[in-house]
């Protein structure tokens, strides 16, 4: 049986097309380039300055000091990649030339606003590049467990500092696939043995039900 | 026609007070030579611009780790002990900046604009005390222009014009604040004669540049 990150992750991983462009954030969101389907070619981003980011180096003589990911691990670049400074590289983050990005999240709302760069109360490292992706990438998809050790994370409105206004589409958990709607939450899929009314339990938000629910696959 | 000096010359520009640009990404993309060289000579209260205060051992985080900074800006502070420790002590001020908008504010800076409108940092707490614009229906907020009296950047390759070639994921904000000091100069891992560069390869113009030091 997976661990609740890799289920997600997984999940996440069935969600783009064939051909598009994807930014992954750090923490689970990272595991989504390990569980991309067989036959769907995605291409990573890497805020850094490139895209197609290939695989890391699988011996010493492959490393290349200058080639680097934004979690700082050496990895390659895929035939068809290229190099670009800070500007390019966020122009096509904040230009809406990402198709999707993954983003991990303190709290999402009903409104699609999310939190994820600051904690009061905790040691405050900054939000990298985190606000540009929520502002400016096509698909904001949110990868996160539901609840915080039981504390929902889904709520009615976010109580910690803002990353993003309005730009959550898809939240995928370990319980659930969310999408924002102009109507509000729609829960769409749940994961094998869980119930809607456990869903509801974990989750601060109001949220409808989709009439074709689906369990989730992965 | 940028002038080639020693690093002990590049370091005689560099005073107490001063607001010093530092590209790189982790590191990548630092001139870890004229950095070393900075925290040999000790100046002091400094404002540093990067994208993140890195590592202790490596690039502009070997300045905060030698107490030489009293404000930093950019986007993140994670991984640098000694940023947090500083910043908790009252000792080091962070104004955080969304990377992209940090890229865009330096390049504003080098390139004559008054400020840029980036969506990014909408309805958050960054947008604290700046004007929000709207554009055909659209907000944004202004973001100013971020300058520096120095920057020091890292080419892997210059010709004597100063003409600049970053290498791969080295490339980061070099450009962009190559254009936005008072004072730029470039740390080359190599330098070749006028001529010995494509013009077609160029990413810096040598327009830019006015010190190069042999890295």
């Amino acid at each position: 049986m997976d661990s609740k990150d890799v289920f997600i992750a997984k999940r996440v991983a069935r969600e783009f097309q064939d051909g598009d462009f994807v930014n992954l954030g750090i923490g689970i969101p990272t595991l989504v380039g390990n569980y991309i389907p067989e036959g769907v070619r995605v291409y990573f981003h890497s805020e850094n300055g490139f895209t197609h980011i290939g695989p890391m180096p699988k011996v010493e003589n492959e490393i290349d000091k200058d080639l680097i990911n934004a979690s700082d691990q050496y990895v390659t670049i895929l035939p068809g990649g290229a190099f670009f400074d800070s500007a390019v590289s966020f122009g096509i983050i904040r230009g809406g030339h990402l198709d999707a990005t993954v983003l991990g999240g303190l709290q999402v709302d009903q409104e699609g606003n999310l939190a994820n760069w600051r904690m009061p109360g905790k040691k405050t490292v900054g939000m990298g590049g985190g606000m540009d992706l929520a502002a400016g990438a096509k698909k904001v998809i949110i990868a996160m467990e539901h609840t915080n050790k039981g504390i929902p994370k889904i709520v009615k409105k976010c109580t910690v500092p803002l990353t993003g206004i309005k730009c959550v589409d898809l939240i995928v958990t370990d319980m659930a696939v969310m999408a924002v709607t102009e109507q509000g939450l729609v829960l769409k899929e749940i994961a094998p043995k869980v119930t809607v009314e456990q869903v509801r339990e974990a989750t601060e938000a109001e949220f409808t039900v989709d009439p074709d629910l689906k369990v989730i696959e992965v | 026609m940028a002038k080639i000096i020693s690093i002990e010359e590049a370091m005689d520009m560099i005073v107490d007070g001063m607001t010093i640009m530092i590209p790189g990404f982790w590191a990548i993309g630092s001139p870890e030579k004229l950095i070393d060289a900075l925290v040999a000579k000790g100046v002091r209260n400094l404002t540093g611009i990067g994208i993140s205060t890195a590592l202790t051992t490596k690039g502009i985080g070997k300045l905060i780790a030698n107490h030489q900074i009293k404000k930093f800006i950019g986007s993140y502070v994670g991984r640098n002990p000694a940023t947090m420790e500083q910043m908790e002590a009252g000792e080091l001020e962070v104004e955080f900046v969304p990377q992209g908008t940090l890229a865009e504010r330096v390049r504003a800076a080098g390139f004559g604009l008054g400020g840029i409108l980036t969506p990014t940092g909408l309805g958050t707490e960054i947008a604290a005390g700046k004007q929000v614009i709207n554009v055909d229906g659209r907000d944004y907020l202004l973001e100013k222009p971020l300058r520096a009296d120095v920057a020091l950047v890292k080419a892997c390759l210059a010709d004597k014009a100063g003409n600049l070639v970053y290498r791969k994921a080295a490339r980061n904000t070099n450009p962009l604040m190559a254009a936005a000091a008072d004072i730029t100069i470039v740390e080359a891992a190599k330098i070749v004669e006028i001529g010995e560069i494509d013009p077609d390869d160029v990413m810096t113009p040598g327009i830019f540049v006015d010190y190069l030091v042999q890295g």
